[in-house]
């Protein structure tokens, strides 16, 4: 069975995050960006399912600008087999990705695609849901828990209410949520294994898929600065506030 | 507690701005395949792994330290071990290792880094690692055939790990005075007794084995230096298969107690009729010895580097954000109740000085590894050659000033806390205790000065120090017309030239009395400490002013630092050129009977 993880290369965690002055995005220059750490949690489900012999070959994508190859070389690191980076400078959003994921999956033929559940810089949570949708395959979201057997996923879901368990035929989509597994540190001889592993650029300039955003970006805003609370006289006054003030209830 | 991000940006730009590592060892063919993109993966997983395994046990092993059982059996804090484990698994240990036995065989310049990691997140911890590859590399250069083929795959693996036992009771520095005793089995070994004290790492249970490198006479073995020998001795016997065998009659007697390093286990060590082999000719222990004493000198010298870094990181962190007092020119945050108190010039003082040690010390720690490297494995004889003059001149200078520098460094990230500073939860004492240890071991900071002045430089009538002035002599010439470099050649200039006439007149007063050399010692390897800064930071700053208008503050901030550097800490020159002049009366003519 051959897998496919999708990775994206995100700010890393640790960094303080800065809005550009003119309120168009975030700047990026200069920071360290990281593999997102959900998708790391992904290729180190994907890894294990190869160690346990149910996987026979683990595939890494990133779609992004040339520096993805980084983020691709670390997922080799930790025992993907090979990668491929669709390539472009264009930004991409969900859907876009979702597209990209479709038309490699049609010529890859995984009988998984896995993929962290959303992205720590836009946080969308919605790629996984949409390359489903365009494959019409099967999915399982906040995936912490997957077992592999007779052609069939059972996924443990983490949701609202708790933990849910569904089946799957394959091939089917995964996100995965924190709880899944911890993923392991990379070793120095895996490290440098990785550079000799095939990684395939492709232009997404050639795919023939219409990547082109969807939704405009009006404004990114650092969040208002909290101001100090309040001592409230009662219960009743708390509720009157929480529903004329905050308009929460 | 204490965080720690690796500063994988400030090594980046040491290693591939100021260095060009990644385009020279392209010349160097065992390296030709370590480019820019596989140092810098490298450096990011060895980074999580120090962050993520070693840093969560540094308080651990501070509060709990090592335990001696009944059975003389020594035990490492909680974590210790399995942290150690993945270290090995993760194939960190091998990382500068010979391939021949299952090394990575990567750049020093790359073990370099992973140690400043290592130091900063764990130094008690680093140490069991970091001897064992201290005694790789003695055997290595001076092992047997059989030696080699016994222990090298353990160390490199490190299925075993080493020590190096030298200190006794009544000697550490004049290990003339040595007494322990190898007596010839008559069947190749030898019989080894003798006490040991302060043995580092000395028994533990992270490994299953431990070779010890044991410093001894043989009985027809001359007075002084001139008559000790090198042992490697076993902790267990190993069988023909390289498995673990009988136990060897050597043991922990004690665990010290002491200020630092609380989890690294620091032994009293009895060798009772211990069996051993000799490690390269008899008589000329300490000749091979030096091979680890050198690795460990550079080795200190990280472990200095890694805690400053650390302090900085932290107090850098606490000064933004601890809110007190207002700003001289009134408030900067009038919001708040207070100003955060990076708004007062000392407190910038304070972090400034633990910055500008913290790069200092890398670019110089880099450089040299970057010389071994060289020294190993340019195609190129007088490169070589070159090379390790420089680094035999540099090691005393790395040894001591940066572990000087380091426990100022960390005293001042320490005094940004303020009072929170002497609280442990915060760390920052700790960092104070475990720094001081790198000023006394491996030779107190003051036998390196005289190594430096005595040994190094009026040893050789100056020639190597002349080497290293040729090469800043050549920096300014090329710099000389760069625009905006004069603020930092101008100093450069003054020290390097001010250092030549304070050997010359040194040297001379030496002539005539020795004890000159004793009193300037210690003032003079600072003064050439700052030498070697002032040419380092004039380096970085030669990068920075090239791409300070790239857009990348990082390069406003290099620039920065480096005035801070030449405004503040360089001018401790002064005072120090003229306590190196002052001669050696005042130190001497009061009877030692009036102390
Ligand atoms: C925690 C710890 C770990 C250690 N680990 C090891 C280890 O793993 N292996 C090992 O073999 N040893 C180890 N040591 C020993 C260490 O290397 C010695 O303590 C050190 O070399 C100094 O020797 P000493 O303590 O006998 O001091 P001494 O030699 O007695 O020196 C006392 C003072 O006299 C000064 N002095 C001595 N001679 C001169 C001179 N000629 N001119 C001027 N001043 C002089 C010294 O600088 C020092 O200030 C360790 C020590 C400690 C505390």
């Amino acid at each position: 069975m051959k897998i496919l993880v999708a990775v994206k290369r995100v700010v890393d965690f640790n960094v303080k995050v800065r809005v550009k002055a003119d309120q168009s995005g975030v700047d990026l220059a200069n920071v360290k960006m990281s593999m997102n750490p959900f998708d790391e949690i992904a290729i180190e489900e994907a890894v294990r399912l190869k160690e346990a012999g149910i996987a026979t070959e683990v595939v890494v994508i990133s779609a992004g600008p040339t520096q993805c190859q980084e983020t691709l070389r670390t997922a080799l690191a930790i025992g993907a087999d090979r990668a491929i980076l669709a390539e472009t400078d264009a930004e991409l959003q969900p859907l876009a990705v979702a597209k990209i994921l479709k038309a490699v999956c049609e010529k890859e033929q995984p009988q998984l695609l896995i993929m962290g559940k959303q992205a720590i810089d836009d946080d969308s949570n919605q790629t996984g849901q949409m390359a489903a949708a365009l494959l019409g395959w099967p999915q399982a979201t906040f995936a912490s828990k997957v077992v592999i057997a007779n052609g069939e996923a059972s996924v443990t879901r983490e949701v609202d209410g708790g933990l849910e368990t569904i089946a799957l035929t394959l091939p089917a989509v995964v996100t995965t949520d924190l709880r899944l597994n911890e993923p392991r540190y990379a070793t120095l001889p895996n490290i440098m294994k990785a550079k000799k592993k095939p990684l395939d650029v492709q232009p997404v300039a050639g795919m023939g898929i219409d990547v082109a955003p969807r939704l405009k970006t009006l404004k990114v805003a650092e969040p208002p600065k909290r101001s100090g609370g309040i001592k409230v006289a009662d219960v009743a006054a708390l509720v009157a506030k929480l529903k004329n003030e905050a308009k929460v209830i | 507690m204490a965080t720690y991000t690796p500063p994988l940006r400030e090594m980046q730009f040491v290693i591939h701005e100021v260095l060009n590592a990644g385009d020279a060892f392209k010349k160097m063919p065992s390296y030709a395949e370590v480019d820019v993109d596989t140092i810098n993966q490298i450096m990011e997983e060895a980074g999580k792994f120090a962050a993520g395994v070693v840093l969560p046990l540094n308080r651990i092993g501070d509060t709990e330290g090592c335990t001696r059982n009944e059975d003389s059996s020594v035990t490492t804090p909680k974590g210790f071990k399995e942290a150690y484990q993945l270290y090995c698994e993760s194939g960190w240990a091998a990382l500068a290792c010979d391939p021949e036995y299952d090394g990575q065989g990567l750049p020093q310049l790359l073990n370099t880094v992973l140690y400043e990691m290592l130091n900063s997140t764990n130094q008690a911890w680093a140490m069991y690692p970091g001897l064992s590859h201290g005694a790789y590399e003695c055997l290595h250069e001076h092992g047997t055939p059989e030696q080699k083929k016994t222990y090298l795959k353990k160390l490199v693996s490190g299925e075993w790990t080493g020590t190096m036992c030298l200190t006794e009771p009544h000697c550490g520095t004049d290990l003339g005075m040595l007494k322990s005793k190898a007596e010839p089995k008559g069947d190749g070994t030898y019989s080894i007794t003798g006490t040991k004290i302060f043995i580092s790492s000395g028994d533990h249970d992270m490994a299953e084995n431990i070779v010890h490198l044991v410093l001894a006479r043989l009985p027809d073995a001359p007075q002084g230096t001139k008559g000790i020998s090198l042992f490697a001795v076993p902790k267990f016997k190993p069988n023909a298969d390289g498995s673990v065998g009988e136990g060897n009659a050597v043991s922990c007697g004690a665990l010290e107690h002491k200020m630092g390093i609380h989890g690294n286990s620091t032994c009293v060590m009895n060798f009772d009729g211990s069996i051993g082999t000799l490690v390269g000719e008899p008589n000329r222990g300490l000749n091979a010895m030096f091979v680890m004493m050198n690795a460990a000198r550079l080795g200190v010298g990280m472990q200095s580097l890694g805690l400053t870094e650390v302090a900085y990181q932290n107090s850098a962190a606490y000064a933004k954000e601890r809110l007190q007092m207002r700003s001289l020119k009134g408030p900067k945050e009038p919001t708040k109740a207070a100003d955060p108190i990076i708004v007062h010039p000392d407190v910038r003082r304070m972090l400034l000085t633990q910055r500008a040690y913290a790069e200092g010390a890398r670019a110089f720690t880099y450089w040299v590894a970057f010389m071994i490297d060289t020294e190993l494995n340019h195609p190129d004889a007088k490169e070589r050659e070159a090379a390790g003059e420089l680094v035999t001149l540099l090691t005393p200078i790395i040894k001591a000033f940066i572990t000087d520098n380091a426990f100022t460094a960390t005293n001042e990230g320490m005094q940004v806390f303020g009072g929170h500073g002497y609280i442990a939860e915060w760390g920052m004492e700790q960092f104070v205790r475990d720094a001081r240890i790198n000023m006394l071991y491996e030779g107190t900071n003051t036998i390196q000065s005289l190594d430096l002045l005595g040994r190094k430089v009026l040893g050789d009538k100056g020639a190597k120090l002349r080497k290293f002035g040729k090469i800043v002599e050549d920096f300014i010439a090329k710099e000389k017309r760069t625009k905006g470099m004069s603020e930092f050649l101008e100093p450069l200039a003054d020290i390097a030239e001010k250092v030549s006439k304070l050997t010359k007149e040194v040297g001379m007063k030496a002539l005539l009395n020795k004890e000159v050399v004793g009193a300037a010692a210690v003032p003079y390897l600072r003064v050439v400490g700052h030498l070697v800064y002032s040419y380092m930071f004039a380096r970085m700053a030669k990068v920075a002013l090239e791409k300070q208008n790239s857009g990348d503050p990082f390069y406003s901030a290099k620039l920065s630092t480096a005035r801070f550097y030449f405004a503040k800490l360089f001018h401790e020159t002064a005072y120090q050129i003229r306590a190196a002049r002052s001669g050696v009366d005042s130190l001497m003519e009061m009877d030692a009977s009036l102390f």
